[in-house]
């Protein structure tokens, strides 16, 4: 036989490459454009302030944009705002790409694991990531850094060990639903094995919302991070942007800078990560953004 | 209905059951003795102190047993004692509980109306002005540190324009009765309450604002349009109905956060609630207290899922009944 | 037909609707002309695209906010629809002009109770009191025949079945006795026992009443079952308009006469018996799915396959028919090993397909292939037309070379381009990728076909294509098929034998030919009697 039916005539127009739909964002490109200005401090602070910022460089209470050699003014002990804003950079990013780094280590598997062996196996999963995700996540932030002594590495670990159910859960979810995808079921009855259908059907489809939630959970770790510096729980070695604002606490009516600028800088780092994060999900899944 | 909230009561104690295990096995995470750690920095030096927690929590015994006299002095509803402050645990929770009460309780329902008001208000004008101003501020809020937004406020509405009190729960020594207090409390209260509640007004903002523009893309909208009704009827009966439903189910998730999140609210307000308490106990490395307030706001959020989920069970009849 | 008696309701007059630009073309409907006349109904044919619920939507002044009209009237009584502004329109929508939708599951609020859904009618136009409304719900419910009136007004649609969810619907568009039904594609989601009883009291309704009824369809069938006049649409555009007996009996324009060539006839071709060795055997099977259940809670069972046994000889094509739910899917997948039954055997040649495990299962699985039933979502997005076929091949141990080779000569096979091989899933369409769906399912030179309703998202015409496909496939290459399908007329025309399937169970198992000259089972009876058009068709 031969009725040869013509390909459709135009294809519907090809897809936008992702990467161009992401710089279509203004809000996308804006937070990038944050991003690496926080990613320049963090990288340059040894440089430009090869001192400690704990040093004391002049007198207390510099007000700002007063003194050249201290444009953000100083502390309550006459220490550099604008170097601690620098070394803080360093902390932030760290402590948030490492924590959802971990997070994910935890939450993929987990998840992976319970949507695609369902049953038992699943119930008791979900059980265990539930239990997580009732403790409140702060308090139990607190309890694990204070009973592990405060350090870079503690903190790490508990805001890793209090962000991972919400990925659990996404894989899960993912999982789940495509498992029972005909496509999938086609490849399964094409004699594939599991771990060529895990690899080439299911996980390049479950990829891009784990890549949006991780911009998130970076955003959500950094605020994480600082809280707890302000509580003075951060790594008493390393200067920290919450823990800047923490120290200006209790000299706010005197001195209004020491707090407002580290929570300024704060505020604009987690917007970026959220604003890249919206810019990546309406790039990476224009199923779910799509206007109609 | 009664069954379901029955049933949710069984499991929020069997969660409970497994967050005092949880506890039990961070105490023991802790670097030393175990009696110590209970103990506290302050009662560490007290040898009798020490030997009486040694045998109540069967130290020198093997775990299980551990694990068996912890849970029954937890179930007894004793939470140690506070060497520091020279009180029980339970005692000095129970005092303080009230205040994070009425705090976190009053920052969900306010960040929970006044965010389905303004979600609702930006995805009736989607695409308008209004629509991107809300969702920029929410945007705003999503991303601002609680406990820096609470230290701004007081600079602005204390310090600068005096309109409210900047700490306590309300004015000592004013000796205010009855009404009178009570408007004191709210004054005080007002600060507290709207920065802890900013952030979650902005998830939901957005959760309600995505919500609603998914429920209006459904069919039975275009049978609510075919009936000739009117467009506030529409929205308000058929889409907001249906787009609450995910934000009670967040508002749930969320629980945990709120209530974490006391803890800065009341350090920066020094408002007299457990949350302030924990940052006292962490100041004191006072680690009974600091786990016993970790249970009792655990418990706090097992409430408000309960809350949410009879909420639910309420709005959606699909939601099989229990037989 | 008497002019006097021909009271028109609604007179629709060289409606243009424009499409955004940018599309593959600039009308979603074209010039397109119209009466809707009392005690009439006017059925609205033509295949996905045609531009048919378009046109029910401008009715309604509903159409999406892409779609505009750019010229054309749309008359009732004095005043033209297109020019009002939006109070006119909601005043208009329920009153006089009512439309029931496609899928009557997701067309009703399921937080709302059905009765205060049908009282809302009322409510819109600000008559009768609440009391009054509540009375008129019951009542209403009592006439299109929803059992026990005053329980199930009190009801949420979930506890609703399909078609009394659709009753419900037709209740509420008759609230206000409009002069005008719209029903767009009404009966679609339906099970045909459920859309004969529909069809049925929309008709009675619509005679009762004295409605003109704007019916969209894409079935034949529907159309010879209830249409007084029809009008075929295609591309936006009118191709043919005449009374229902003249469109159906003798078709002027020639897209009608294929698209009525294309409808499966209900009389089984006459097939040389099969009784050659079996392909397939199945023994026993048995599988009940367990759903809900918990530490407080009695789990629901389902049975989806009841004591079920059949053979399936080589060279032969046995149809699985039935309704939703009748477990027809699901012993397409016991077959396949996709899901694992409780009991019985799946035997394949002398191999029990039910015994194996891991690697032996997967070694087998090329003997056994299956077409999915959505286009759609049964080829991944990601991956080239090419490497979808090919990667069966190379599981199985060819060459990926080999199986490139193997891939271009299927698609030749299936009548596609070669040029495809590089093409993703999205650049075709349905009818095209059901076709590559069949060469991936070839590529493994499978002794047995599994069809799953393979036909049953696509057009008339292609259908009738794809199903000419697959018999020719099946002769020239010697396959065994069995064939799932809802679809009786479709059964009849490619299955050597039929089973039908009810709750799990085969109820009546026999030759094409017998089943429909002769059926013995009361259900299958019932299933036979309510296909739409069989009557005119006998007559």
């Amino acid at each position: 036989m031969n009725n040869a039916v013509p390909l459709s005539a135009p294809a519907p127009a090809r897809r936008r490459g992702p990467l161009a739909a992401f710089l279509r964002h203004p809000g996308a490109v804006i937070g990038l454009v944050i991003l690496a200005l926080v990613v320049a401090a963090a990288l340059l602070a040894p440089i430009l302030y090869p001192t400690s910022p704990w040093r004391m460089v002049q007198r207390p209470f510099v007000p700002p944009f007063t003194l050249e050699r201290v444009p953000l003014g100083t502390d309550a002990l006459g220490r550099d705002i604008a170097a601690g804003l620098m070394h803080g950079a360093g902390v932030s990013l760290i402590v948030g790409l490492v924590s959802t780094l971990a997070a994910l280590v935890i939450g993929v598997p987990l998840g992976a694991l319970a949507g695609y062996l369902g049953g038992r196996v699943d119930d008791a999963l979900m059980r265990f990531t539930e239990l997580f995700q009732t403790v409140p996540s702060f308090a139990l932030a607190i309890v694990l850094v204070a009973i592990l002594q405060p350090s870079l590495s503690s903190m790490i670990l508990a805001i890793a060990l209090v962000s991972w159910p919400p990925v659990t859960r996404l894989v899960r979810g993912e999982v789940l639903s495509l498992r029972s995808r005909e496509y999938v079921q086609a490849a399964i009855v094409t004699g594939q094995t599991t771990f060529t259908i895990l690899r080439r059907e299911v996980l390049p489809n479950t990829l891009s919302p784990i890549v949006v939630l991780a911009s998130l959970m970076v955003a959500t770790a950094i605020l994480l991070e600082s809280s707890l510096s302000f509580l003075g729980l951060g790594d008493p070695n390393r200067m920290s942007w919450g823990f800047m604002v923490g120290a200006g606490r209790t000299v706010i009516r005197q001195a209004w800078w020491i707090t407002a600028f580290p929570g300024v800088v704060i505020l604009l780092t987690v917007l970026a990560l959220n604003l890249i994060g919206e810019g990546l999900n309406d790039a990476l899944n224009p199923r779910l953004s799509r206007e109609r | 209905m009664a069954g379901f909230v029955a049933r949710r009561i069984a499991k929020g104690i069997l969660v409970l059951l497994a967050i005092v295990v949880l506890n039990f096995f961070l105490i023991r995470l802790a670097p030393g003795d175990p009696a110590l750690v209970m103990a506290g920095e302050a009662g560490a030096g007290d040898e009798v102190f020490v030997a009486q927690l040694r045998e109540k929590f069967a130290l020198d015994q093997p775990l299980p047993s551990q694990l068996a006299a912890y849970l029954r002095s937890i179930v007894g509803l004793d939470l140690g004692y506070s060497v520091r402050q020279q009180m029980p645990v339970a005692t000095l929770i129970g005092e303080r509980l009230p205040a994070t009460l009425l705090l976190t309780g009053t920052a969900f329902l306010v960040s929970l109306s006044l965010g389905v008001l303004l979600g609702s208000l930006a995805a009736r004008r989607a695409g308008t002005l209004a629509d991107t101003a809300i969702t920029g501020m929410a945007l705003l809020f999503y991303a601002t540190p609680l406990f820096w937004v609470s230290l701004m406020a007081i600079i602005l509405f204390s310090v600068r324009l005096e309109w409210l009190p900047s700490f306590g729960f309300e004015t000592v020594g004013a000796g205010y009765t009855g009404l009178a207090r009570a408007a004191d409390i709210v004054r005080h209260l007002v600060l507290p309450a709207l920065t802890l509640g900013l952030f979650f007004m902005a998830v939901y903002v957005r959760m309600t604002r995505s919500s609603m523009l998914e429920v209006s893309r459904l069919d039975f909208v275009k049978t609510a349009r075919a009936k000739g009704l009117t467009e506030g009827v529409i929205q308000r009966r058929h889409i907001l109905r249906n787009a609450l439903l995910p934000v009670v189910t967040l508002a749930g998730l969320q629980a945990g956060t709120l209530v974490g999140g006391a803890v800065l609210t009341e350090t920066v307000f020094a408002w007299p609630g457990i949350g302030r308490l924990m940052y006292e106990a962490l100041l004191q490395r006072d680690y009974n207290l600091l786990l016993g307030v970790f249970v009792v706001s655990s418990a706090m959020v097992l409430i408000f899922n309960l809350v949410t989920d009879v909420v639910y069970r309420a709005v959606d009849p699909r939601i099989e009944v229990a037989r | 037909m008497d002019t006097d008696a021909r009271r028109i309701a609604v007179a629709v007059r060289d409606l243009s609707l424009a499409l955004p630009a940018g599309g593959d073309r600039a009308n979603a409907v074209d010039g397109v002309s119209f009466d809707l006349v009392a005690g009439e109904i006017l059925c609205l044919v033509g295949e996905s695209g045609s531009g048919k619920s378009m046109c029910a939507h401008a009715l309604m002044g509903l159409l999406p906010k892409a779609v505009r009209p750019v010229s054309g009237t749309i008359r009732l009584g004095d005043t033209d629809l297109l020019g009002q502004d939006d109070a006119a329109w909601r005043d208009t929508r329920g009153r006089r002009i009512a439309m029931i939708f496609q899928e009557p599951m997701t067309a009703l609020n399921p937080l709302m109770r059905i009765g205060d859904q049908m009282a809302e009618m009322f409510e819109a136009h600000g008559q009768l009191t609440p009391k009054e409304r509540r009375a008129r719900a019951v009542a209403l419910a009592r006439e299109v025949g929803l059992p026990e009136p005053e329980r199930i007004v009190r009801a949420y649609p979930h506890q609703l079945s399909g078609g009394q969810r659709q009753r419900a619907m037709i209740a509420m568009a008759l609230a206000l006795e409009p002069a005008v039904l719209v029903a767009d594609e009404p009966t679609t989601a339906l099970d045909v026992t459920t859309q004969a009883q529909i069809l049925k009291l929309i008709r009675d309704l619509q005679r009762r009443r004295n409605m003109a009824v704007l019916f969209i369809t894409h079935d034949f069938g529907v159309v010879a079952e209830i249409a007084d006049r029809v009008l075929v649409l295609r591309h936006g555009r009118v191709v043919e308009e005449g009374p229902a007996a003249a469109v159906l009996g003798r078709p002027q324009a020639p897209y009608t006469r294929t698209l009525l060539s294309a409808v499966p006839t209900m009389d089984p071709p006459t097939r040389p018996p099969l009784s050659g060795p079996k392909a397939v055997e199945v023994v026993g099977l048995q599988k009940t799915y367990v759903t809900g259940g918990g530490l407080w809670r009695a789990p629901r069972r389902t049975a989806a396959a009841r004591d079920v046994a059949f053979a399936l000889h080589r060279g032969e094509t046995l149809g699985l028919v039935g309704e939703s739910g009748s477990g027809k899917s699901s012993v397409a997948r016991l077959v396949m090993r996709l899901i694992e039954p409780d009991a019985g055997q799946v035997r394949l040649g002398d191999t029990d397909l039910t015994r194996l495990r891991g690697e032996a299962l997967r070694q087998a699985r090329s003997r056994i292939q299956m077409v999915f039933q959505d286009p759609f979502a049964s080829l991944n997005p990601r991956r080239s037309v090419g490497r979808i076929i090919a990667d069966g091949p190379v599981a199985h141990g060819v060459s990926l070379p080999d199986a490139m080779e193997r891939a271009r000569r299927l698609l030749d096979l299936v009548g596609l381009d070669a040029k495809a091989l590089e093409r993703f899933p999205h650049e075709f369409s349905g009818g095209q990728r059901q076709r590559i769906g069949i060469a991936r399912a070839l590529a493994l030179e499978p002794e047995v076909l599994v069809a799953d309703e393979a036909v049953s998202a696509l057009d008339v015409s292609v259908q009738a294509q794809v199903l000419a496909l697959l018999e020719d496939l099946k002769t020239r290459l010697g396959l065994s098929m069995l064939f799932i399908t809802h679809d009786l007329r479709v059964a009849a025309q490619i299955c050597d034998r039929i089973a039908v399937m009810r709750q799990g169970e085969i109820v009546e198992l026999k030759t094409a030919g017998a089943l429909f000259a002769n059926p013995e089972h009361p259900y299958t009876r019932a299933l036979l009697d309510a296909v739409p058009g069989r009557v005119r068709q006998a007559a």
